[in-house]
């Protein structure tokens, strides 16, 4: 792993660096350089395995950050790349002619983040939310349980406990405390 | 005039005794099958059940004429089997209208049934009803070759394409039935039974967890009726055929009630011990065996 | 091209961004070389909407029920997590073919529709088609709090919280999920409500036809089928 992340850091310009397990590390790359990292692990360090691209909403620093998971079958090591793009005009790269999944990823992350791949096939098309108008809902601004009240017809009534106190007061009404 | 009248009423007695007995046959067939899976299974009356619920749906919908037609001629193809089938033996009333040539016909009817129901399942326009048929009709067009291979052999034997000369030459005791004198073409005709009764291993074509249930999918409320109402006839009466020529006919309602019985149980038994062939499976194993043993049924009386 | 541009113009503007290709006006050739026009919509579904049909004399009428509640056929479609319990239903263990209740893959022949489970607005849109595709007289069942008040989703942006909003339910079976037996005994209430002569959602549904038709819309937002599509 520690090779693997050395020659990294020798060819592109790794910015952060965390080693989660001996067996998973995390580099955090800039926007431009990430498709060509990952064709390079790909093709050259023999992490074939695509296992996900998601995103995270860092809604206080306005970026979001999207987070590629490779795997190496033969060396079996995880290797996740971190993106930090701009949350104002979130667009980044597509990487659907490396693996050809990614483009159902990426489609996904248009539909609920609002995160803009161009050139990626069918991503326009709505995935899940059909006919969605409102802001992509996982974007962290987005309240849902407003969405939900206005929109979904909630019942009266409805209440909630927190499951251990809710049981000690049942079971146990006497004790204090 | 008044003979054809008094006739028919017997004959649609017939027909209502048949019915019901199908049904029975049936329900007792689904419970034989969950007491085998260690099940209750369904209470023996639920297929009546089953026919007066869909009978009184509120609403049904049509695609076209031919999508009406299509039960009706399912239905004719089972009525019309009975309908020249001699049910008892020696009985001018049971005898329906059993006439000279009415092996071919009833051969003729079996198929009937089919095609209607293809133009029908057709017109409905859904594309499994389309997929249901074509698997429908090529293993149908199998278990018929053998079955035909074996009746042939009967009428170079009895020399005549009436049943009931057929039946009457097994008269007399158990060693004339075509059983022991032609064992090779009820060899043939007991295993194309298998297919036309269509239960496991032959049941792809119907059964509710293939491709949505066949030809039917798109058959409801008293459509869907009609197709049921014509399985249960249609099940006595393939039963009665067999009986007829291979197994010395009936010549009391008791004799019949049983021996249809146990034919119809023979399909039954191997349905509960052996698993679903693909359609391509079930058309080779059509074509090996049966075909086989039915090519040599006629070359043995030729 | 300036053929379909005169279609676009000859026909009323519609909100039809989200109709489906297939949907869409278009120009056919026919067999004889005849080019003509379809509209799906019209052509080729039925927009007539659902009549009440009364129920009969109150005797065979209670012959009827008995016979329908006896004979239970599910549409085998689930919506949710709640599918899962339904398979064990017809193992021996639990074996609901004593109750008449049997599964039909296809929802022409089937008459109770269960809802198992969360239902996200994509399902609801099929669930809609379901519901709409069974004939009179047809049940619904929903099983789960999801279906009752949203259940542990309540606050999601894309799982409805009442069921009855968009399609008249006659039994709730309470539970998170439910296990077969509940859905058994569920059964056994369904039947008592037909048997008693309640069990008319198709009718309500008929009758209230447009309120649940705006609620429905509320939240489809891309309504690319007819209104009532069976």
């Amino acid at each position: 792993m520690d090779k693997i992340i050395k020659d990294l850091t020798s060819r592109f310009k790794v910015t952060d660096y965390i080693q989660q397990r001996p067996n998973m590390a995390y580099v955090t790359v800039q926007k431009e350089l990430a498709i060509s990292l990952i064709t390079h692990m790909r093709d050259i360090e023999g992490f074939t395995h695509f296992v996900l691209l998601t995103a995270v909403d860092w809604i206080e620093d306005n970026l979001f950050q999207l987070t590629y998971i490779l795997n190496s079958p033969d060396k079996k090591v995880d290797l996740g790349i971190r993106v930090m793009i701009d949350r104002e005009n979130p667009t980044m790269d597509s990487a659907h002619h490396l693996w050809q999944q990614v483009a159902t990823y990426q489609r996904e992350l248009k539909e609920m983040f609002g995160i803009d791949f161009p050139g990626s096939p069918r991503v326009d098309e709505s995935f899940i939310l059909e006919g969605w108008d409102d802001i992509p809902p996982y974007r962290r601004d987005f309240d849902t349980l407003k969405y939900a009240e206005e929109t979904y017809f909630p019942r009266d009534g409805r209440g909630s406990n927190d499951p251990a106190e809710y049981m000690k007061k049942k079971l146990y009404p006497d004790e204090e405390k | 005039m008044n003979d054809i009248i008094i006739k028919l009423l017997w004959t649609l007695l017939g027909l209502f005794i048949v019915l019901n007995w199908g049904m029975l046959m049936g329900a007792s067939m689904r419970k034989i099958v969950a007491r085998v899976a260690h099940r209750r299974g369904i209470p023996i009356y639920q297929p009546w059940l089953d026919l007066i619920k869909l009978y009184a749906k509120r609403t049904s919908i049509s695609h076209g004429v031919m999508f009406y037609l299509g039960p009706v001629f399912r239905l004719g193809g089972g009525v019309g089997i009975f309908l020249f089938l001699p049910l008892i033996y020696g009985s001018e009333y049971w005898s329906n209208f059993s006439w000279a040539g009415d092996l071919v016909l009833i051969l003729y009817f079996q198929f009937f049934g089919m095609l209607g129901m293809a133009l029908g399942a057709g017109e409905g326009g859904h594309p499994n009803s389309v997929i249901g048929i074509t698997r429908g009709l090529s293993q149908f067009t199998t278990v018929e070759i053998p079955l035909t291979l074996a009746v042939i052999s009967l009428a170079l034997q009895y020399n005549t394409l009436s049943i009931t000369e057929i039946v009457a030459a097994q008269q007399g005791g158990v060693q004339n039935w075509t059983l022991f004198t032609n064992p090779v073409a009820t060899v043939a005709g007991m295993l194309s039974l298998l297919g036309a009764l269509r239960h496991a291993p032959f049941n792809l074509v119907k059964a509710p967890n293939e491709v949505p249930i066949g030809p039917p999918t798109e058959y409801h409320s008293a459509f869907l009726g009609v197709l049921r109402t014509n399985g249960a006839v249609l099940h006595v009466v393939e039963a009665a055929l067999f009986m007829n020529l291979f197994f010395g006919g009936a010549t009391n309602w008791a004799e019949f009630i049983i021996k249809t019985f146990l034919i119809y149980f023979w399909s039954v038994f191997v349905g509960v011990v052996h698993p679903r062939f693909r359609i391509e499976q079930s058309v080779v194993w059509f074509l090996k065996i049966p075909l086989a043993i039915g090519v040599l049924a006629v070359i043995l009386y030729i | 091209m300036s053929e379909e541009q005169n279609i676009n113009q000859n026909n009323e503007p519609k909100e039809d961004k989200f109709l489906a290709e297939e949907n869409k006006i278009r120009l056919v050739t026919g067999p004889d070389g005849k080019q003509f026009q379809v509209n799906p919509l019209d052509d080729y579904f039925c927009d007539k909407r659902p009549q009440v049909v009364a129920p009969k004399n109150k005797i065979i009428e209670k012959f009827l029920n008995w016979a329908r509640a006896e004979s239970l056929w599910v549409l085998g479609f689930g919506t949710g997590c709640g599918s899962i319990e339904i398979p064990p239903l017809l193992s021996p263990r639990f074996d609901a073919f004593r109750y008449g209740v049997q599964m039909r893959p296809t929802p022409r022949q089937s008459s109770v529709l269960i809802i198992s489970g969360y239902l996200a607005v994509k399902t609801l849109k099929r669930a809609i088609r379901t519901y709409e595709q069974m004939q009179s007289p047809k049940y619904v069942m929903a099983l789960g709090s999801c279906t009752i008040n949203g259940g542990m989703y309540y606050d999601s942006y894309n799982t409805i919280n009442r069921v009855d909003q968009y399609l008249p339910v006659d039994v709730y079976v309470a539970g998170c999920m439910p296990r077969p037996e509940a859905l058994l005994a569920g059964f056994v209430k369904l039947k008592e409500r037909i048997k008693a002569g309640n069990a008319e959602g198709a009718n309500e549904y008929a009758e209230k036809f447009d309120w649940y038709k705006a609620n429905q819309k509320k939240i489809i937002k891309n309504w690319n089928m007819p209104d009532y599509n069976w």
